[in-house]
């Protein structure tokens, strides 16, 4: 019978563990009346890890600056999801008890569609810096997009190809189990058939066979490739730079904004990735004083250059403070108040940001804004 | 009571131990004590215990060493997905759909596992071990090449050998609704498990493996584990045993699954990949190999930590492990089992459950 007792007190210890961690939800509820709470989530361990890390970085530069002028202040508190959707929600419920009103996020497209259904039954406005797929707003009208879905950078990169790079042959090398880069290429297929581009090789791969690449290169080099156009990642991607370049292959590399992250992964030859091209809406180069003073300051705070996921970090926690403040919105409101007319307020407001002026959003959730084609010269990006 | 056997206490206590922890939770929830991150775990709690306790079958029982255990439960997430979704207009009872996908996710993860123990358990030890992940990793490979949707007329389903198929050529009518879209997985899945769900799913499992142990069957694959060619020479069958304890550990693997891919409107084949199958390894070994109520404890506080480890920021992957190491020694150790018994100063040397 001791043991009896012992299971059973085990058991109730157990329980007791996880509900004794809760008390502290209630306390909070008096926070400052100044402030809003601003909860974000996205991968800061893990493989796509530069992307959440590069979004919360930027993002608290972001709230600083805005937090330093005075008037509302802003209070943000980053969850880290793994790039996973049973980690978004419970990143997710983890905010909601630390009392979040907005959400920056989440960053990837897969734990965003985990993560919204949950907010859109919750009733809490997201604007998310980089989910893309169309997925992540589809049938939820609480959730915004600052970045270009999927199908338009599929189609955009076609046109981009139709337009400046007519004549080639194209190869496609793309990841056939991940939403992103499938979403991508099927529209880009259906874009370049549209447009009479000649795709004269199709490869695939998936997440535990991204680390040889040497059959699809092959293949791609006989057919006779010489711009191969890659909707992945940036961690496969180097794996294809560097042993295209250790095969004497040399087409013209055109990426898409997965492949941003690829100058400051840790232990990458940046030389390898010298003349590709990818398809942005952020250029580090820019001439503007708006990119000039953010880059500056994102040096010094991190030492590196920031990529376009950190300026869609810094341009999501503006459009939320704006939208904030012109919609009349203060801190005391719920979360499901300030959601309704967020959801107004952004439909009908422009925005000038680091990665697009006179942004504006549809009633899909859908951002218009321009993309902008930049090539790898030297190490940095450079407007193409 | 004293007149019941040893096992069957124990095997009482944990079935009162989980109706216990259920009614506790409950209480809490009427009270509003449990924040909304809690609530969030207590589904995928329950999947993850039901997966301990179906892979403790397996690894504990039978002593085998699965590591595609995470396909199985692929296999009746994703059917249950198909199930539910495809019943939402004639099956109006969200319950009544669940229990219909989880019993669909069930049978079609045990017809996967009656399939792949055909040649598997021909294999022993290392070989099987191999060979499992291996099939663990084709399931999922395949489930990523499904396009799956949905009309009046009923399912279509294509399979997308060539990676150049899309949702154009499952041919529906215009009402039709695509379920799963390949590599981008199942969106837009209705959710609707619950918390009660998981814990009679809990129950069932525990039910049907604990009389199974007890059994004829569950002696004869014990018996198998300990000593093969004892038990051949007794004339037990192995294959039909070794395939029977197989089958149910995919078939409860299966409903877990059903139950977690309808706890979450987005689903990837991608999340059933070695890692999934190697958290749930952790749960058993932790929790004690063959150890039923072990398991569930192991999976509740391992699946638990990291969540409540989330103020200390970057540190939470870091003192996961190392609170995975030092449970390890712990009970592993001379010293570690000293300590407990010490603890524990009138409890006498444990009896083989």
């Amino acid at each position: 019978m001791k043991k009896t007792l012992a299971i059973v007190l085990a058991v109730i210890m157990c329980v007791a563990l996880f509900t004794g961690c809760t008390e502290k939800t209630d306390g909070n509820d008096t926070a400052k009346n100044n402030t809003f709470k601003i909860g974000a989530s996205g991968p800061l361990t893990g493989d796509a890890a530069i992307y959440g890390t590069a979004v919360m970085n930027a993002a608290k530069i972001a709230v600083d600056e805005i937090n330093a002028k005075g008037g509302y202040q802003i209070e943000f508190n980053p969850q880290d999801d793994e790039a996973d959707g049973e980690k978004a929600v419970n990143a997710y419920n983890t905010l909601i008890d630390w009392g979040m009103q907005v959400m920056c996020g989440p960053v990837t497209t897969g734990s965003a569609i985990a993560a919204s259904a949950e907010a859109y039954k919750g009733r809490v406005f997201c604007l998310t810096p980089s989910a893309s797929s169309t997925d992540v707003t589809a049938n939820k009208d609480n959730m915004f997009q600052l970045c270009f879905t999927d199908p338009n950078q599929g189609t955009g990169a076609a046109t981009y190809m139709s337009e400046n790079m007519p004549g080639h042959k194209i190869a496609v090398i793309y990841r056939n189990d991940d939403a992103y880069s499938q979403g991508i290429r099927d529209t880009f297929y259906a874009e370049a058939q549209a447009k009479g581009l000649d795709i004269v090789y199709e490869g695939t791969f998936t997440k535990d066979t991204q680390t040889d690449f040497s059959v699809q290169l092959t293949a791609a080099q006989a057919a006779g490739a010489d711009l191969m156009f890659l909707p992945i990642y940036y961690q496969p991607a180097s794996v294809i730079l560097t042993q295209a370049k250790a095969m004497n292959y040399a087409p013209t590399f055109f990426g898409v904004d997965g492949m941003d992250g690829i100058l400051t992964m840790e232990g990458f030859d940046t030389s390898l990735a010298e003349g590709v091209m990818l398809l942005t809406p952020f250029a580090a180069d820019a001439d503007d004083e708006m990119t000039k003073a953010f880059v500056a300051e994102y040096e010094k705070r991190y030492g590196e250059t920031p990529n376009q996921f950190a300026a869609d970090g810094y341009d999501v926690i503006y459009v939320l403070y704006n939208a904030l403040l012109d919609s009349g919105c203060t801190p005391d409101m719920s979360a499901s108040e300030i959601c309704e007319k967020l959801i107004a307020q952004i439909q009908t407001m422009s925005y000038d940001g680091l990665t697009g002026k006179a942004m504006t959003w549809g009633s899909n959730g859908e951002v218009s804004k321009m993309p902008v084609a930049v090539v790898i010269k030297d190490g940095v990006y450079v407007s193409a | 009571m004293n007149k019941l056997k040893k096992h069957t206490k124990v095997d009482f206590a944990t079935y009162l131990g989980v109706i216990a922890a259920w009614g506790l939770v409950m209480l809490a929830q009427s009270q509003h004590w449990l924040g909304r991150s809690t609530m969030g775990l207590l589904v995928p709690i329950c999947c993850y215990v039901v997966m301990a306790i179906s892979l403790n079958l397996t690894v504990g029982i039978m002593g085998e060493l699965s590591l595609g255990h995470a396909g199985f439960m692929g296999v009746g997430a994703f059917t249950g997905v198909i199930v539910s979704q495809s019943l939402a207009v004639s099956v109006a009872s969200p319950t009544l759909r669940l229990v219909l996908a989880m019993v669909i996710g069930a049978v079609l993860a045990g017809i996967t596992g009656f399939l792949i123990g055909i040649p598997v358990l021909r294999l022993r030890g290392d070989y099987l071990a191999i060979v499992t992940l291996a099939f663990g990793e084709i399931i999922k490979e395949l489930i990523t090449c499904l396009i799956v949707g949905h009309d009046e007329n009923g399912l279509h389903i294509v399979f997308n050998y060539n990676g150049l198929k899309g949702a154009d050529d499952l041919n529906m009518t215009p009402a039709g609704k695509i379920i799963i879209k390949g590599a981008q997985g199942a969106t837009g899945t209705e959710t609707i498990a619950t918390f009660t769900a998981g814990v009679i799913l809990i129950l069932v499992a525990l039910v049907i493996v604990l009389n199974l142990i007890h059994s004829r069957t569950g002696r004869a694959v014990m018996a198998l584990r300990d000593n093969r060619i004892a038990a051949e020479s007794v004339g037990i069958p192995v294959t039909r045993y070794k395939m029977t304890a197989f089958v149910i550990s995919a078939a409860i693997a299966g409903s877990a699954g059903a139950l977690y891919g309808l706890n979450y409107s987005n689903l990837v084949a991608s999340k059933f990949d070695f890692n999934t199958s190697i958290l749930v390894l952790v749960f058993v070994v932790l929790g004690g190999l063959g150890n039923m109520w072990g398991s569930i404890i192991a999976a509740v506080v391992l699946y638990v930590l990291p969540e409540e480890l989330r103020a200390l920021g970057n540190l939470r992957m870091l003192i996961y492990a190392v609170v995975l190491i030092a449970v390890m020694l712990g009970t592993n150790s001379a010293g570690g089992r000293a300590l407990f018994a010490k603890l524990i100063p009138h409890r006498k040397k444990r009896e083989e459950v």
